[in-house]
């Protein structure tokens, strides 16, 4: 009995130490599971095209999931996210038209919608922790600004992308899609960011703003770099949305806000703080996505899909969070 | 001075000062703005608002980041449901009013049961809650036609009833009595305070928290459920997701009535005013006349502006 008990133990010892390194693993489970019912049930959804698809349709939700992600670090939260990729999306749509539509001024309508993402992370940053006000109402009201300021820009959906925007995000070069080199970029900034001081003092920050405090940290300071890396992540998810839908929508982000939240979640970070990983997020994303395919292709009646959907991100949800919690416990 | 200072902070106190400043410019901005016919009908909007308040004041007194975002789907279902089960006749009133109740609490309890038992976080949750709700509302709007209000209803909640008041606005001061009754004079209220300002101080001392929660997670939904009846009432027939403008204008009416995110402290009184405020601030954008960005911007800068009147979080110096 006592050496059955301990080998127990020692099993659950094991998980939770491959839990507490890599606290992704249960999205990652529930990725694959999903993958592999969604070849069952539609074999053609597992090939490259169809992935490819997926990628460029839920590369904006990864990257919103990931601008959420830095937030949470810290133990906020940013409504705002969506409305930054709205006004961000209609500020380039209109800055490249404005300019021409030539390679030159998209490079540079891109850089003006990074700073403009900056911007907005940086409003935010600034009334929740210079003005200490409560970051779930702060940034409710700054996203209804958002979308204000998004809407003085382009009043009304559907001015058109320049084509040679959208050709390249939805194009090919090498026979590699433009995506994956847009992943193997996103990876690549998400592996250098992981290694800055600030990521380690948001997750400080998160862990307990009094002690970081007391421990020397400028926590004012990092707080609001959290908000501005959120915001320039969204803005990076703007132009996805952008090479998306090759157009200009004032509301197209507004959706997807509490979409990035429930990523995040699902990813295994704790909205507490001071604990969690981009992978997590990013993968969490794939799931929301692959959910939806995976609703579609099982044959659901159109308008159950939307139910079943939300049953299943719901389930996802219990799931990932039951399991991560046995990692921490 | 001091003492002075205390109560130049009580939020009810800020609420109503600014509630009436805001009437006077609203009527300098539009002579009218403030008629006793005006302010009635900014009353009955700022009722169906404070009703879903309510429940919402419930849950983040309850502490333990408690929020529910599920309420605006709540509303919306319950506005449904109340138009097909009574279809625009007086005798299917008391059915709707039991489908709706039982609506929300049904709601409510798979949210407290998700929040307790699986210990998820209340804003993961309700959030999950929110998007089964949105796919429920498509299921149900794409089998049935949706439903029209009984006369009856409309009426209880448009024409004046009793001092020159509509039946919802007394329902409102009876959801206010109750809601000062529950938190001030019952064990229920006591332990809900208890709970929100220390859960495991509350649970050494005997405090069932389990219950309690599910209890305030079951009172959001069905107070949600009755405000999506009214609301039913007031605009004739239910459409889609009529109950999305209220999940994050609730919060922020809780907020604006002092009682902080952070739980165990506050009460109903503040948020009613809170509720009125918003709708009044609400009201005299659309006066003024500048378009809808204009509106937006004004209305997401005042509510900061607001906020800062508002207990801010503590300094870390302090």
């Amino acid at each position: 009995m006592t050496s059955v008990s301990t080998s127990t133990r020692q099993e659950n010892q094991g998980f939770r130490t491959l839990l507490g390194r890599f606290p992704f693993l249960p999205a990652l489970f529930i990725l694959v599971v999903l993958l592999v019912l969604n070849g069952i049930f539609e074999p053609n959804s597992l090939s490259f095209r169809s992935l490819t698809g997926l990628v460029r349709t839920y590369m904006a939700l990864m990257l919103l999931a990931v601008a959420q992600t830095y937030v949470v670090y810290a133990a906020e939260i940013d409504l705002s996210v969506g409305a930054i990729a709205s006004l961000v999306n209609v500020t380039i749509i209109v800055l490249m038209q404005n300019w021409g539509g030539g390679g030159l001024s998209v490079l540079a309508a891109l850089g003006v919608g990074v700073l403009v993402g900056l911007a907005c992370g940086l409003v935010n940053g600034f009334v929740v922790a210079a003005l200490r006000l409560q970051a779930i109402v702060a940034t409710f009201a700054t996203s209804i600004f958002f979308t204000g300021l998004a809407l003085v820009i382009l009043p009304v959906a559907g001015m058109p992308a320049p084509t040679v925007f959208w050709r390249t995000y939805g194009g090919t070069f090498f026979g590699i899609p433009f995506v994956f080199y847009a992943a193997v970029a996103l990876a690549f900034l998400l592996y250098l960011f992981a290694r800055t001081r600030l990521a380690t003092q948001l997750l400080a920050v998160g862990d307990g703003q009094q002690a970081a405090f007391q421990s020397g940290l400028p926590v004012t300071t990092i707080r609001i770099g959290g908000y501005v890396l959120c915001g320039v992540f969204a803005a990076l998810a703007a132009f996805c949305i952008t090479g998306d839908t090759a157009s200009g929508d004032p509301l197209v982000g507004a959706k997807m806000t509490l979409f990035s939240v429930a990523a995040v979640v699902l990813g295994g970070s704790a909205l507490s703080g001071g604990f969690g990983t981009v992978a997590g997020s990013v993968i969490a994303a794939l799931i929301i996505g692959l959910i939806n395919s995976l609703v579609f292709f099982a044959g659901t009646p159109s308008h159950w899909q939307n139910f079943v959907q939300g049953l299943a991100i719901l389930a996802a949800l219990m799931v990932g969070v039951l399991v991560s919690r046995r990692g921490r416990a | 001075m001091n003492r002075a200072i205390e109560i130049a902070k009580n939020p009810l106190l800020i609420a109503l000062v600014l509630i009436a400043a805001l009437l006077f410019l609203g009527n300098t901005l539009s002579p009218g703005f403030a008629s006793g016919g005006q302010i009635l009908r900014l009353l009955i909007v700022a009722a169906l608002l404070g009703i879903v308040a309510a429940g919402q004041n419930l849950v983040i007194l309850g502490g333990r980041e408690g929020i529910d975002l599920s309420v605006g789907g709540v509303v919306s279902l319950s506005a449904i449901v109340a138009g097909n089960v009574m279809n625009g006749m007086d005798g299917g009133i008391p059915l709707a009013i039991l489908a709706c109740v039982a609506t929300g609490a049904l709601f409510g309890l798979f949210n407290g049961l998700g929040v307790t038992l699986l210990r998820i976080p209340p804003l993961v949750m309700t959030l999950g809650m929110l998007g089964v709700l949105q796919g429920l509302l498509v299921v149900i709007r794409q089998g049935i036609p949706s439903g029209r209000a009984a006369p009856a209803l409309s009426e209880f909640v448009t024409k004046p009833f009793l001092l020159g008041l509509p039946g919802i606005i007394w329902l409102w001061i009876g959801v206010g009595l109750l809601m000062a009754f529950i938190l001030h004079r019952t064990v229920f209220g006591h332990r809900i305070y208890a709970i929100g300002s220390n859960e495991q101080a509350a649970f050494m001392a005997g405090v069932p928290v389990r219950r309690i929660r599910i209890a305030l997670f079951m009172l959001s939904g069905v107070f949600a459920a009755i405000a999506g009846l009214c609301l039913l009432g007031y605009s004739g027939s239910s459409f889609a997701n009529v109950g999305e403008q209220y999940m994050l204008p609730s919060i922020i009416a809780v907020v604006f009535g002092g009682t902080p995110l952070s739980g165990g402290r506050g009460g109903y009184t503040g948020t009613m005013a809170g509720a009125v405020l918003l709708v009044v601030l609400q009201s005299i954008l659309t006066t003024i006349n500048i378009d809808e960005s204009g509106r937006q911007m004004v209305f997401g800068v005042t509510l900061l502006v607001l906020m800062l009147f508002y207990g801010r979080g503590r300094g870390l110096r302090a």
